[in-house]
């Protein structure tokens, strides 16, 4: 039976961890929360909600996180990885479905959409919608791949990604360095649509236009000085 | 000689500068050729200062108008230089510093996953 592990990072989200742990649960052998310098009770709750916790001594980013994560995984012997936001925008069962697309065993790594067509389509703001495709198209113009969602935190590896993948950035951006490690490692990918439940918690946790910009300006930062 | 107002202010600074970088050498947090720039640099400035007519003829030499125009241009390089250089640097110990905080907080997983077998044992994971 082959092996999966579902990575959460989460920085100060004790009031959605316990809830997104034991959604994910049912959909891996194992979740692992990786507790970025959180303040709250997020690594005591996720722990009782029964995931492994990594404790991150202060505050890193999400893209650090992410990658301390994927590190505990390929040390657990992973064979395949999920990343999952902890604040609860995104549906434990859409976590088996990336499971799943990993498992035909021909992609390296699955990107969660929310733009994508499905019969199951979320509904999402049209100011988001906005950005994304901002996003997407920076993305495009950086790294020269198109994606519907390049900004989704719901993505999948296979265990051979897991274990090559470098993410060196550590905020925010790190989202599309994943896009810019398939390019550079020839990852096969697919995309699996997915659906975001927006709530207004999630959605206050979420980007915002100034950190964007920030993000943008970074990404094309280090594109062209690193 | 006269003194203008700005001369006096330029070389007080500049002095004040210098007894810090000695105190900086002297305490051991820098080295000798980071000292040696930066005598060297506010010596410059003291001269420049005093002597202003000094920096027309390095302005002649680089085909800049004014002695004067040409230190704010030559400041404004280095500053822009030192911005870079700062920032490279930040970036690289935050670098540093997540990669040793994620070693600790997977040692300590390891440490938690060697309990895990204690209580549990026969538990493959």
């Amino acid at each position: 039976m082959p092996k999966r592990i579902i990575v959460i990072p989460a920085y100060n989200e004790d009031r959605t961890i316990a809830e997104v742990v034991s959604g994910a649960l049912n959909f891996a052998d194992r979740v692992i929360v990786v507790d970025d310098g959180s303040r709250d009770r997020t690594g005591l709750l996720a722990r009782q909600a029964g995931a492994l916790v990594v404790r991150h001594a202060v505050n890193r980013g999400v893209g650090a996180a992410i990658g301390t994560g994927i590190e505990a995984a390929v040390h657990l012997g992973a064979d395949a990885v999920v990343t999952m936001d902890a604040d609860g925008q995104h549906r434990p069962e859409d976590a088996g479905r990336v499971f799943d697309r990993l498992a035909q065993g021909d992609v390296d790594l699955v990107m969660g959409s929310r733009m994508k067509k499905s019969d199951d389509q979320g509904h999402m703001p049209a100011h988001r919608v906005l950005f994304n495709t901002l996003g997407n198209l920076l993305t495009f113009a950086l790294f020269g791949v198109w994606v519907t969602d390049s900004q989704c935190g719901l993505r999948g590896l296979s265990a051979q990604a897991a274990r090559t993948i470098e993410l060196r950035t550590s905020g925010m951006e790190s989202i599309s360095e994943f896009i810019k490690e398939m390019k550079d490692k020839h990852w096969r990918h697919d995309e699996v649509a997915i659906k975001a439940i927006y709530t207004d918690y999630s959605m206050s946790k979420g980007q915002n236009f100034f950190l964007g910009v920030k993000v943008a300006l970074k990404l094309v930062f280090r594109r062209f000085i690193r | 000689m006269h003194l203008q107002a700005i001369q006096i202010v330029l070389t007080c600074f500049a002095v004040f500068a210098v007894s810090r970088v000695l105190i900086r050498f002297r305490r051991g947090s820098t080295s000798v050729p980071h000292v040696a720039l930066w005598l060297l640099f506010w010596a410059a400035v003291i001269v420049v200062s005093l002597h202003p007519d000094t920096t027309n003829r390095l302005a002649n030499l680089l085909g800049v108008g004014r002695g004067v125009d040409t230190a704010m241009y030559l400041s404004l390089l280095l500053i822009f230089y030192l911005l870079f250089r700062s920032f490279a640097k930040i970036e690289d110990m935050d670098r540093q510093l997540t990669r040793v905080v994620r070693a600790n907080a997977l040692r300590e997983l390891e440490a938690e996953l060697a309990r895990e077998e204690l209580v549990k044992p026969g538990r493959s994971s």
